[in-house]
């Protein structure tokens, strides 16, 4: 199965509706809650680095019996040091983005918390190409 | 803790989610962050916020967080209820700051909450 989304950018009002419709259609098809939860965490952290930093770009999920792997690839400017935003409460987004709730610096690292594997193929002035992988029956939230 | 034991604590009003009073939780978390909430609840609880906007919403949902809480007299626009019904939840709005909120849950009995190692 292999649902794809558009996600606008620069529009938080519908930021996480995406991750938000996966997390409902993997229910639908009985997939274990906890890895359910990972996907949605991790998927929706990815949204919003999309719509905040990445000017929108296309999601897509796809689902087989063993795992779920979900790719967001967005328009944006990339990602300089990767080494640097994937550190705990670093963070790039200006304050209008931290007075809605996000922008602590903890995008990434919940990602990487959350997925058995996340792949990051970032090239300025290009974009961003995010892939987590999430194995169902996989391991709990680290 | 009863949703409905919540809502007296905190001299609040429910804006939906009748059915929902006779829940039991056993949990709180109080952030404006949204990221903190994803990185930090595990267990089933109450999120307490005074971030109004439909992120709030969306990432209780996302967390399976089945109670929100609106803190310092802030109201929700209707809009954003009808998310929360929608996604059968209970939304709670009450006059007092995160602080006397929080202190009058754990006042009131809801213990958890967890910790996370400093790193």
């Amino acid at each position: 199965m292999k649902l794809c989304y558009d996600v606008p950018g620069a529009d938080l009002s519908l930021a996480g509706k995406a991750s938000a419709e996966v997390k409902r259609a993997l229910g639908r098809l009985g997939v274990d809650p906890g890895a359910i939860k990972r996907t949605a965490v991790a998927m929706y952290e990815a949204e919003m680095n999309m719509v905040i930093h990445g000017g929108g770009g296309v999601a897509t999920a796809e689902l087989s019996p063993d795992r779920v792997v979900i790719t967001m690839a967005d328009r944006g400017p990339g990602i300089p040091d990767l080494e640097l935003a994937m550190r705990e409460g670093y963070s790039t987004a200006p304050a209008w983005i931290r007075e809605m709730g996000f922008g602590a610096g903890m995008g990434l690292p919940n990602m990487e918390r959350n997925a058995d594997e996340l792949h990051i193929d970032s090239t300025p002035g290009k974009g961003t190409t995010v892939t987590i992988v999430v194995n169902l029956g996989g391991v709990a939230q680290k | 803790m009863k949703v409905r034991d919540i809502v007296a604590a905190l001299e609040g009003i429910l804006l939906t989610g009748e059915d929902m009073l006779d829940v039991d939780i056993e949990a709180a978390c109080g952030a404006d962050l949204m990221s903190d909430v994803m990185a930090f609840v595990k267990e089933n609880v109450v999120l307490l916020t005074g971030l109004v906007n439909p992120q709030s919403i969306r990432t209780a949902d996302l967390m399976d967080i089945r109670v929100v809480v609106f803190v310092r007299g802030k109201m929700p626009p209707k809009d954003m209820i009808a998310e929360a019904q929608r996604n059968g939840m209970a939304v709670i709005a009450t006059k007092y700051s995160m602080f006397l909120a929080c202190g009058r849950l754990y006042e009131a009995g809801i213990r958890g909450g967890g910790t996370r190692e400093i790193r």
